[in-house]
């Protein structure tokens, strides 16, 4: 197969539309006599619901319709299910408009439907609920205290879950005969997901076939299908298409079915025209599922020889209100699972308590487990070779799995399938110059300039998998995907795939590896996504899984293609199957150059089906379901340089070095931009966003005034590169690598900073590492060596 | 944006404007650049029944002239077109410097320097210019126009010395005679000043004739840092000097807290930002 397309930092096919304001987001939707909803939304975090007075507002003018919970309850329509159970999970009920509680600031209360949006909102003002303001907790340590608020009745001390992965045992004996030992306690901060479009639904109610049309910012339609038809609404689910055309982002929130889904479905029904909803950004940064919000005890053993050889953790993860589809997987069989990392850490014991609180949501947000498995891993790496007076960079080294020990069992759960670390680490220690820089640090140090390098060696698994495995771990899904080959007569493509872009370029992406294995132009091959009623039923988009997991589903499609036309050539050029030849896009009789046939050619046989193979059926389409052996894991070595400006606590970060190994790359500019993303991201975390609630569980970080996220001055060039290590598993040997930069950076950052405020004795300071919390350590950690 | 209603006037007359103002009261707002009005009109934390745009007044309140003693910029002069303005740059450093530090271009190119002044957000960039540079603010109403000065203008959070039925309407920027700086640490989210420092200096060979410095962001309004000049007047700009004059930055003030920043940290930017400010004027 000539590779014309694959490898190729080819520009991206749907990037005009985006920026020339063509593409087509569901708020950009009109259907005609649309009518919109808005939502009275509890500005109490705990409250119990006294009485919802709907009169005036449904009195308005403009008004159609007001729906408060018992009307939702009276339809028929149940709980938001959650997708990963447990053992003993609590699943308490989780309505789409509140029924006698509250649980968090901005639940629903109430839903006014009404001719324009101004006039829903304006009514919306005129719904009058009583409530019975009740105590509420927000911090997931406090909320497990004895005398705190409770959630739910249900989950008695706010424990949704305890869980737990490791051999006990064997860990406790590993700190018993360790030659060092290391702790922190450590908080990784709550984030809220900020997706640049907000979410919206449009909900479409046909009363003469029965049918419902949502449009919905998902990640996923045919989860949202699945769930909200078979599991919510009790609808039969081919009675239910779901339609997400051009999605603005979502990094794992728009994963999860949300309440206003549900809303807009029973209200198109009640009404008999269109409803419409889009979230005000306010309204996103109340209910878009947050991210994060951990608490953690963490211990690290070595042995003489600086060996890893224990890592202890106990964290209590902060839930939200109510679990959305994937927050019991989150904290647990995407964080326990990682805690090995990159080295060989012989003993992990983890415990995990996920906690109820009264604030939203928390769920999957880019990374989703794996960063903080990541920060957790490398703080403590880094903090064991500080206290060991190692290097940084040696210690890791030291510690990693060798390359021939692969496939690598680690102790808690995972099996690597591949890896290479050291070459990573080597090529950015490279690119950074490390020696000289270590030279200019203690230099600066002397005359008043804090400098810090901070490394984050990360390994992450993605493409989560296989379907049996992930089942008897508690999902209530498959985590294989599905393609959909459709060859026109005319030889143009057209490949229906179960993931579904929200911005990763799988437009481009995909038509690449298509175009290449079809001999092609990349214009004649269209991916078409986001749609229940035209693809196969499929997972979505998330957790770096289109990459390992829906192209190797389309490369079975495009092989099950290539051995059909094979046939179809075959009898056309009156040769033997063997003796054809598929080469710069024509089939050919081996040896006979001048004996050949177009993939179009092929293509308009198969339809015209005159001369053809008597035991082969007309037409050129197939599908394949690609189900995933093991996961992807890849991984890499970055680098942060920061400066702390000890006069105001400032950071700046003054170089970025990465060096990342997602296998061979279909597209290197689409990577470059999901690593520069991603490390933008996960260094936000580190120095700017925060979710901050108050002691009465109100987020007081709820816009952009106070919400903080990075800017493109915030940041410096990235110096990227990277190493090439397949999967040896799937069809390309790729692996993911939309949420690597993100998990590997939050670490970097951090460590820099860490690093930099050796000198005043800061062993370990909290995220955000924002200037008022710098600028305070260092008063409390050296009165006297304090800003001039 | 899902404001709350309200009536649209298009006054096309300052006097017609400050009609309306009187007969509308506490139920009118101006709307000038829309900057900070708008967003709040959007949360409805602001629910105007009466909108009086100001975008037909722009003939009469958007100019930079050079009135001799002064600059003289009118109220509806955007941002953009002060940082930009040679006049400004030449005769009025600092105002030039300092808005140079407002927002984003986007920002700048619609927000006018009337309106931010009127509002006095205690975290806007400009009223701590406006103080360091001595200004004098026009203000006009049913019985004429009246001047007052940058220390008696602003009165703490959004209030100012501009009255009901009342417009600024020229902002009158003394001629600068020696060297300026702003210095500012924004806030992460939002841009605007935790804490903004304007110094003014004019040297009488090597040491401080007068010295002039307007602090924004610390308090519920932008403060003239009094004991700060004192401490430099007379005395040349040395680091030891500055940072110890810096020490008063916040004598007598009560600074501000909230998520981001406690009254301590304010206090140290305060202090900081005050030696930059005037070591950078002096050199």
């Amino acid at each position: 197969m000539s590779e014309t397309f694959f490898g190729k930092p080819i520009k991206r096919k749907e990037d005009p539309r985006f920026i020339t304001g063509k593409g087509n987001y569901v708020d950009d939707m009109k259907l005609h006599g649309q009518v919109y909803v808005a939502m009275v939304r509890s500005p109490h975090a705990h409250a119990r619901i006294v009485s919802v007075d709907i009169e005036k507002a449904k009195n308005h003018p403009g008004v159609l319709d007001v729906f408060v919970g018992q009307d939702l309850l009276d339809a028929g329509i149940g709980s938001i299910p959650v997708g990963w159970l447990l053992d003993g999970l609590k699943t308490p009920p989780h309505y789409a408009i509140a029924v006698d509680t509250v649980r968090h600031q901005g639940e629903i209360v109430a839903a006014v439907v009404a001719k324009d949006s101004f006039t829903a909102e304006d009514a919306a003002d005129l719904v009058e609920v009583q409530y019975d303001v009740l105590d509420a907790v927000a911090h997931p340590g406090k909320a497990l205290d004895s005398n705190a608020p409770q959630v739910h009745d249900d989950a008695p001390g706010n424990v949704a879950f305890e869980w737990q992965i490791g051999d006990k045992d064997a860990t406790d004996r590993a700190f018993e005969t360790a030659a060092k030992t290391v702790s922190l306690s450590v908080r990784n901060n709550r984030l809220i997901p900020n997706a640049i479009e907000p979410r919206a639904s449009l909900a479409d109610y046909n009363a003469g076939t029965g049918e419902y049309t949502l449009y919905t910012t998902s990640q996923n339609p045919h989860v949202h299908r699945l769930i909200i038809a078979a599991f919510v609404m009790n609808i039969p689910e081919q009675k239910l298409r779901v339609i997400s055309p051009d999605v603005g982002g979502g990094f794992g929130s728009k994963i999860f079915q949300y309440p206003e889904e549900i809303i807009v479905l029973h209200a198109t029904k009640q009404l008999g025209v269109p409803v419409k909803w889009t979230a005000k950004r306010s309204e996103s940064f109340l209910t878009d599922s947050h991210g994060r919000d951990h608490v953690t005890e963490a211990e690290m053993a070595v042995d003489e020889n600086a060996n890893i050889t224990g890592f202890r953790i106990k964290t209590k993860a902060n839930l939200g209100a109510y679990l959305t589809l994937f927050a019991p997987a989150v904290p647990t069989y995407l964080y326990g699972t990682l805690l090995a990392g990159p080295y060989r850490t012989p003993n992990i014991h983890c415990e995990v308590t996920g906690v109820f609180t009264h604030t939203t949501p928390v769920d999957a947000y880019r990374g989703a487990g794996r960063p903080e498995a990541t920060y957790l891993i490398e703080r403590m790496v880094s903090r064991m070779a500080q206290a060991l007076g190692m290097d940084a960079a040696e210690f890791r080294r030291k510690n990693f799995i060798a390359p021939d020990a692969f496939p690598y069992q680690t102790p808690v759960a995972l099996q690597y399938d591949s890896g290479n670390y050291e070459p990573t680490l080597d090529k950015a220690l490279q690119m950074a110059g490390y020696e000289q820089l270590r030279k200019e640090q203690a230099e600066g140090r002397k005359q008043g300039h804090y400098l810090g390098i901070g490394f984050s060696t990360y390994l992450e698994a993605c493409g989560l998998a296989p379907s049996a495995l992930v089942g008897s771990l508690g999902a209530q899904a498959g985590q294989w995907e599905s393609a959909l080959i459709r060859v026109a007569p005319t030889g143009k493509v057209e490949v229906f795939t179960g993931s579904h872009s929200h911005g990763q370029g799988h437009e481009t992406a995909f038509a690449q590896i298509v175009a290449d294995r079809f001999g092609i132009s990349m214009s004649d091959v269209d991916i078409i996504h986001g749609d229940t009623g035209k693809m196969p039923f499929g997972w979505g988009t998330y957790g770096s899984r289109s990459g390992p997991v829906g192209t190797s589903a389309i490369v079975k499609a495009v092989e099950k293609v290539q051995k059909k036309s094979k046939k179809i050539a075959a009898h056309l050029l009156e040769a033997r199957e063997d003796d054809i030849d598929f080469e710069n896009g024509n089939f050919q009789v081996k040896g006979s150059p001048d004996k050949r046939l177009s993939f179009g050619d092929i293509a308009l046989q198969a339809y015209l089906a005159h001369n053809y193979p008597s035991d082969l059926e007309p037409g050129l389409e197939e599908s394949a379901f690609y189900d995933p052996a093991n996961f992807v894991y890849p991984f890499g070595a970055h680098i942060c340089l920061v400066e702390v400006h000890p006069d105001t606590g400032k950071v700046e970060i003054l170089r970025y070095i990465a060096v990342d190994d997602c296998g061979p790359q279909i597209n290197p500019l689409i990577v470059q931009g999901q690593v520069h993303g991603g490390i933008a991201q996960g260094a936000a975390q580190a120095l700017y966003e925060n979710a901050v609630y108050d002691d009465n569980a109100q987020l007081l970080s709820a816009s952009y005034m106070d919400y903080a996220l990075p800017r493109a001055d915030n940041l410096p060039s990235f110096e990227i590169d990277h190493t090439v290590t397949p999967s040896p598993h799937n069809p390309l040997g790729v692996k993911g690598i939309g949420e690597a930069g993100c998990i590997a950076s939050t670490a970097a950052v951090a460590n820099a900073v860490n690093d930099a405020l050796e000198p005043f004795g800061i062993t370990h300071l909290d995220m955000p590492l924002s200037p008022p919390r710098v600028w305070k350590a260092i008063q409390d950690a050296a009165p006297a060596q304090a800003a001039d | 944006m899902y404001s709350a209603e309200f009536t649209y006037h298009a006054p096309t007359s300052v006097s017609e404007a400050i009609g309306l103002l009187q007969e509308h009261g506490y139920d009118a707002k101006l709307l000038a650049g829309g900057h900070s009005l708008l967003p709040t009109m959007k949360l409805r934390l602001a629910t105007p029944a009466h909108l009086i745009d100001m975008k037909n007044l722009r003939k009469d309140l958007e100019y930079i002239r050079d009135d001799g003693d002064y600059i003289a910029i009118g109220a509806l002069t955007t941002y953009h077109a002060i940082e930009t303005s040679d006049l400004v740059k030449n005769k009025a450093a600092l105002i030039a410097q300092t808005i140079s530090n407002v927002g984003d271009m986007q920002i700048r190119n619609m927000g006018t320097l009337g309106g931010s002044i009127a509002h006095a957000d205690p975290a806007g960039d400009p009223p701590a210019a406006i103080i360091a540079s001595n200004a004098e603010m026009v203000i006009q109403g049913a019985n004429g126009t009246r001047t007052v000065a940058a220390d008696d203008f602003f009165y703490g959070f959004f209030e100012t010395a501009v009255q009901d039925g009342e417009i600024l309407t020229e902002i009158r920027v003394p001629v600068q005679t020696g060297n300026s700086s702003y210095q500012k640490f924004a806030h992460p989210a939002s841009g605007y000043a935790v804490c903004g420092v304007a110094v003014v200096l004019e040297m009488n060979g090597g040491s401080v004739s007068r010295c002039s410095v307007g602090v924004t962001g610390v308090s519920d309004g932008a403060y003239r840092a009094a004991d700060v000049e004192a401490a430099v007047q007379g005395q040349a700009v040395t680091p030891e000097l500055a940072a110890q004059a810096a020490e008063q930055a916040t004598s007598g003030i009560d600074p501000l807290e909230d998520p981001f920043a406690d009254a301590a940290y304010r206090r140290q930017l305060a202090k900081a930002l005050t030696k930059k400010a005037l070591l950078a004027a002096a050199s």
